[in-house]
């Protein structure tokens, strides 16, 4: 339905409209406020990357210092310059570090987006700004965590969200500037003690015992991580302060 | 041992303490089986055999301590989880339970966990089997596409759970992800003819049992208990029909039998064995002349019984609706001579006598089983594959495989005369039920079958399909003539 616009304006970017919201964890859960901002409408193609690729050798497959980037870095292209044959242009690039989209977005004049930005972007459904405690928004999420090989998909195949902002759910995983501000030990019934609302609060099975799953995963994932991981589900969109315009003279990196 | 035992009643006699250390640590130094487990040194590197269930490594034997290296590989994938029905399984090694591990006590296992690639999630190992937070969870915490390593010694004997332990637990054990690591001890366990590895999952997806098409995980379901498969292996029928186990009469059969729950506890029974062993919940202390063994979620037994007579024995979590309506049946086909003297070849089998001798019937949601039915009437062939998908769930638990039935317990559909002589009778039975004695070429059974609760389309399509298969009369079975024997 949008494929067709899609493709041509994938760099647009949403206007986000700041607010507060309760994250999952961090901050001892206090209310957090985002400031206004824009975030990319489409998570950053194979296509796009490579013409970064291009204007950035240092980032080539073959160049890449692995203290950046590690043996895994853009491994589902052929070469430098090529995708392997099953792969699709306009699928999201995956096995990118995280010093791999830094440096893309600072090239576009852009910054990744803080982990509060992303979140505050992602809560939203079609319908609403902050649609966490719906029960359809969750499951979706938790059904995608089932779905193998998703990052096998052209950008715009979820849904369009409140903020006009596609693939935030269902398709990849996306890095944060402050991924790893969150650290969840990986022994998660160690870490469910730390915060005995999230886990042992209640009895009683609601949305917001799904929500809790749905994004747990997330945080769970991010800690998981390091910044120069190249993973086959990761990667990532661009985000701006919204009174800087796109600066496509490209700083030199 | 003995003198192990009085070193720890006497902590609290605090005069005795120090003589009996004198005593213990003197015989330290004469026999070295009373060893510390934590100071047995090892002395070479070995990779650890591990085996896909039901299978089991060889035994340790008479080994020393060894570094033992275990290689497993996290791998999400799609799989059956019953005839026609999929399932996004999380698994270690590609199977559900994960790869057997065999070890011995003073092994110093060095673990390698790697998360496959193409995985979405991190996923880490908690084994039961290890003395330290977590159980390992921490250390071995991976991200898609990398490995860990950490390492550590097995100091007590028996068998253990191991499973993922990543946010949200449930989940990850829900999808899978555990399995077994055995701890022998220093001397070995006994040997025995035939060693099996068995466990029971509860999973739960978004339609009901048998529903068609790829299933998502149901996390309310999950959390409200409320299973719709319980199963041995991971999926229906693992080991039933062309995988049941097998053994001869005369030899000892020892299983390793777990329990990954997430929720529910096993009630584990062979139908025609008793055990005459059992580890109770995998440790030291062992039980004699066993009916039934309780295996909690997240626990484990060793169960052994000497194979007196020939036959199919079943497997079976007593529960018993999960047995016969959610999966949780395998098979033991154990061949050789009749012994008459210890099974006269005619039994009451007992599973269904709690039912009672009338026949329950089901409530129908005539509403939902309309809409499930196709809209156009299908054709011979439609008929006979959704028949086949319906009796692989239903029937084939009693009927068996290829409708040859149990012998002296349930009736073959193959070449049976009962059946292929009156069709009206045979649909009756299906959407009715039957009880009480009955002849089926030449033999004599007494058994119960309870109504099946199925539309009048998959009655048609199942008989159609028994019909025309196994040397019986082709009779296609229309849904108007099974409506024409539902009883309103």
């Amino acid at each position: 339905m949008i494929m067709a616009s899609g493709f041509s304006q994938a760099s647009e970017m949403a206007e986000i409209e700041g607010g507060t919201y309760i994250p999952l964890y961090g901050n001892d859960s206090l209310p957090v406020s985002v400031e206004n901002f824009k975030i990319d409408k489409y998570p950053v193609t194979n296509k796009e990357y490579l013409k970064f690729v291009v204007e950035n050798p240092k980032w080539k497959k073959s160049e890449v210092k692995a203290l950046f980037a590690d043996g895994r870095y853009l491994n589902h292209w052929k070469n430098d310059t090529e995708l392997k044959s099953d792969e699709l242009e306009n699928a999201p690039v995956t096995n990118v570090s995280w010093f791999a989209a830094r440096a893309y977005c600072k090239w576009k004049g852009k910054r990744l987006p803080t982990l509060d930005e992303w979140e505050y972007v992602a809560m939203a459904d079609k319908e609403t700004a902050d649609a966490r405690k719906k029960d359809g928004y969750n499951e979706f999420i938790l059904s995608w965590y089932e779905r193998p090989k998703s990052f096998h998909q052209e950008i715009g195949s979820t849904y369009e969200n409140y903020w006009g902002v596609y693939d935030m759910h269902g398709m990849v995983w996306e890095w944060t500037a402050d991924f790893n501000s969150v650290i969840i030990s990986g022994e998660t019934r160690r870490d469910e003690n730390q915060d005995n609302n999230l886990f042992c609060g209640s009895a009683a099975i609601g949305s917001s015992d799904l929500m809790n799953y749905a994004a747990f995963m997330r945080y769970a994932f991010r800690s998981s991580v390091k910044g120069n991981y190249s993973i086959r589900n990761l990667g990532f969109r661009c985000a701006q302060d919204t009174n800087e315009e796109e600066n496509s003279a490209n700083e030199a990196l | 041992m003995a003198i192990l035992n009085l070193k720890f009643k006497s902590t609290t006699i605090t005069f005795l303490l120090s003589s009996l250390i004198i005593v213990f640590t003197s015989c330290k130094n004469d026999d070295e089986k009373t060893k510390d487990p934590e100071d047995v040194k090892v002395s070479q590197t070995m990779n650890a055999e591990l085996t896909a269930p039901p299978m089991v490594p060889k035994p340790t034997g008479r080994r020393k301590a060894k570094k033992l290296v275990v290689d497993m590989e996290v791998i999400e994938e799609e799989s059956e989880m019953t005839d026609g029905v999929k399932y996004v399984y999380w698994t270690f090694d590609g199977t559900v339970p994960g790869s057997f591990i065999r070890t011995k006590v003073g092994d110093e296992v060095e673990f390698h966990l790697k998360n496959h690639p193409d995985n979405k999630l991190p996923h880490n190992i908690d084994l039961h089997a290890v003395n330290g937070p977590g159980g390992g969870a921490e250390s071995s915490f991976v991200a898609p596409g990398h490995e860990v390593v950490f390492s550590f010694k097995v100091l007590n004997p028996g068998l253990y759970v191991y499973h993922c332990a990543t946010a949200p637990v449930g989940m990850h054990i829900a999808n899978g992800m555990y399995g077994l690591i055995l701890v022998e001890p220093e001397e070995g366990l006994s040997e025995v003819d035939r060693e099996y590895y068995i466990m029971q999952g509860d999973f739960y997806t978004k339609g009901e049992f048998g529903e068609p098409g790829l299933q998502p995980f149901d996390m309310k379901k999950a959390i409200d208990e409320d299973a719709d498969y319980v199963v041995f292996n991971g999926k229906v029928g693992a080991m039933t029909g062309d995988n049941a186990l097998t053994a001869e009469v005369g030899e000892t059969v020892r299983l390793y039998v777990g329990n990954g729950g997430p929720n529910l506890v096993s009630s584990f029974h062979v139908i025609g064995e008793i055990f005459d062993k059992v580890y109770v919940e995998g440790g030291d202390l062992v039980n004699e002349n066993v009916q039934t063994t309780l295996i909690p979620a997240g626990g484990a037994a060793i169960v052994e019984f000497k194979i007196e007579t020939p036959g199919e024995y079943i497997l079976v979590d007593h529960s018993i609706f999960r047995a016969f309506n959610k999966g949780a049946l395998a098979q033991l086909k154990a061949e050789g001579k009749e012994n008459k003297k210890v099974f006269s070849g005619k039994i009451e089998e007992g599973i269904y006598q709690p039912e009672g001798g009338g026949i329950q019937e089901m409530p129908v949601d005539e509403e939902e089983l309309a809409a499930s039915r196709p809209s156009e009437k299908p054709g011979l062939e439609e008929k006979m594959e959704l028949g086949k998908n319906i009796y692989g769930r239903t029937c084939v638990a009693c009927h068996q495989a290829n409708g040859q039935g149990i012998p002296q317990v349930f009736p073959p559909l193959a070449g049976a005369d009962y059946l292929n002589e009156d069709v009206k009778r045979a649909i009756d039975i299906v959407l009715h039920g039957k009880s009480g004695e009955i002849t089926v070429n030449g033999n004599t059974y007494n058994s119960v079958m309870t109504a099946q609760n199925i539309s009048d389309q998959e009655v048609a399509n199942v008989l159609t399909y028994i019909y025309n298969n196994w040397g019986n009369n082709g009779t296609e079975v229309t849904e108007e003539m099974v409506k024409a024997q539902r009883r309103n």
